[in-house]
């Protein structure tokens, strides 16, 4: 059923399945305990970040599929994108996975946008087993919007990290799993801003934008949930958002952001917090749906924000868009199918 | 939604955290203070066997070459990443530029990688600092005939 951005599921799928990978910084943030895959050298030998990415998305996925029992060709959709130009390190893993894929760009929001789509078409019935992956990689994120990683320049406060790390869902439309109930579609928002080390700033209207939407088609209320979880505004972009939702009569006591939550902000020198679109896709996989799936939180919504500029259409000038996509999640057992 | 883009441009300056000025100062002075010192120190060593003018010069290639060093092995970025003008202004940051980037597309190939992105961050400063070394020659030579 669709009202207004919300696609609301008479029989909700259920995410049957999960796995995260990070890299070594990851590894020493507050989350290292859940990750399935820890990698302390990121490159993988290989001395090509990108390809180093394209690997720890597939290690990543081969833990899910084996966490599922399933084999690559019994992956009946994929859904995955990268910050990557052209989505590379995700059209080399699916190369390799060989299942039918739509490539997906939605910078740090993919995989909630990812989510939402699998979570579409395995209630749909058009996937029996539809995947949803997405990673970063800070050597091959740095490289392609910022500077050299051995060049010593200093980092704004405003300034994100980029994630280390993949996560990947296994979506399936019934069955044992955390149920999604409903997903939402952003829009996107720009509201003039110009830093590209500011990305919680640029993002930050997408996400006010996509919870408002959400609240008026569902009917509810930030309270009704346990945790509402954003992907990456950071520390800036976190304080923004509660001033916000605050003038939009939306006050939010139970928010966390993921960009705040992978790397311990004080002691791992992350300046306003982590970001990628590992990010949000590590926070998801080792935090949210193991404590939705153990019936600590019985209801969640998840956002994942993007900053859809490129290096180009920065050094041209032009504001940055940003766009937000949210994912509302259940405990096992708390949805009651209406057939 | 309630917000203009005026108003957003307001929080967001409110809400963005000032740097570390006294830090930030302190970490620039002392690491470029010490680049010099170690400058002065290499100019001293070299002037046991050079004049003052080669010495000069053996300075300037040492302090690039141990720049160049300092970033292969990473060490520099880490340097850079808290000293910040510190590490950038002297000729060492320079050299930071130039290598970083060769370092870094050294992946793309030699030619279509190193060569062609290897003045990626140094390129501007070389462009227009050779541009001003000509305006400031016209200007010294229209100078001069006045």
């Amino acid at each position: 059923m669709r009202k207004d951005d919300t696609l609301i599921f008479s029989v909700p799928p259920v995410v049957r399945e999960w796995a995260s990978a990070g890299g070594k910084k990851e590894s020493e943030g507050p989350l290292a305990a859940s990750f399935d895959l820890l990698f302390s050298d990121a490159s993988f030998g290989c001395g090509k970040w990108e390809k180093a990415e394209s690997m720890l998305q597939q290690k990543c996925i081969a833990c899910c599929l084996q966490k599922a029992g399933l084999d690559p060709d019994q992956v009946e959709m994929a859904f995955g994108g990268d910050l990557q130009a052209q989505c590379t390190a995700s059209n080399y893993t699916m190369r390799a996975l060989g299942a039918p894929y739509a490539g997906l760009y939605g910078a740090c929001s993919t995989m909630a946008e990812g989510l939402a789509l699998a979570a579409c078409f395995a209630a749909a019935g058009y996937a029996k087993q539809a995947l949803a992956f997405t990673s970063s990689h800070f050597c091959a994120a740095e490289r392609q919007f910022r500077t050299p990683l051995d060049y010593g320049g200093k980092r704004t406060t405003t300034a994100q990290w980029t994630a280390t790390a993949a996560g990947a869902c296994l979506l399936s439309p019934g069955g044992a799993g955390v149920p999604v109930r409903s997903v939402t579609f952003g829009r996107v928002q720009d509201y003039e801003v110009h830093d590209i080390n500011n990305m919680g700033a640029a993002m930050m209207p997408a996400a006010v934008s996509t919870l408002c939407h959400h609240f008026a088609a569902t009917g509810t209320r930030p309270e009704d949930y346990d945790a509402i979880f954003t992907g990456d505004l950071g520390r800036v972009g976190t304080g923004l958002l509660h001033e916000q939702m605050q003038r939009e009569g939306y006050p939010l006591e139970n928010h966390q952001d993921c960009g705040c939550l992978l790397y311990d902000l004080d002691s791992q020198q992350v300046q306003a917090g982590g970001s990628g679109a590992g990010c949000s896709a590590a926070v998801l996989c080792t935090l949210v749906l193991p404590r939705l799936q153990e019936g600590r939180w019985r209801r969640v919504l998840f956002l994942s924000t993007g900053a859809l500029m490129s290096q180009t259409t920065y050094l041209q000038g032009e504001s940055i868009p940003g766009i937000a996509h949210a994912v509302e999640l259940a405990a096992p057992g708390t949805v009651t199918r209406e057939e | 939604m309630k917000l203009d883009p005026k108003r957003y441009a307001e929080m967001t300056r409110k809400a963005t955290p000032h740097s570390p000025v006294m830090k930030d100062c302190l970490w620039a002075f002392f690491v470029g203070g010490a680049i010099c010192l170690l400058g002065e120190g290499l100019r001293q060593f070299w002037l046991q066997w050079f004049d003052a003018e080669v010495a000069g010069t053996l300075t300037s290639i040492s302090l690039i070459f141990l720049s160049a060093a300092a970033t292969v092995t990473g060490l520099y970025q880490k340097l850079g990443a808290r000293a910040g003008a510190g590490t950038l202004v002297p000729i060492t940051g320079f050299a930071n530029s130039v290598v970083s980037p060769a370092v870094e597309f050294k992946a793309e190939g030699w030619v279509t990688g190193v060569g062609a992105k290897i003045f990626i961050i140094a390129g501007p400063v070389i462009a227009f600092g050779t541009l001003a070394s000509w305006v400031w020659g016209i200007l010294y030579w229209v100078s001069g005939k006045v």
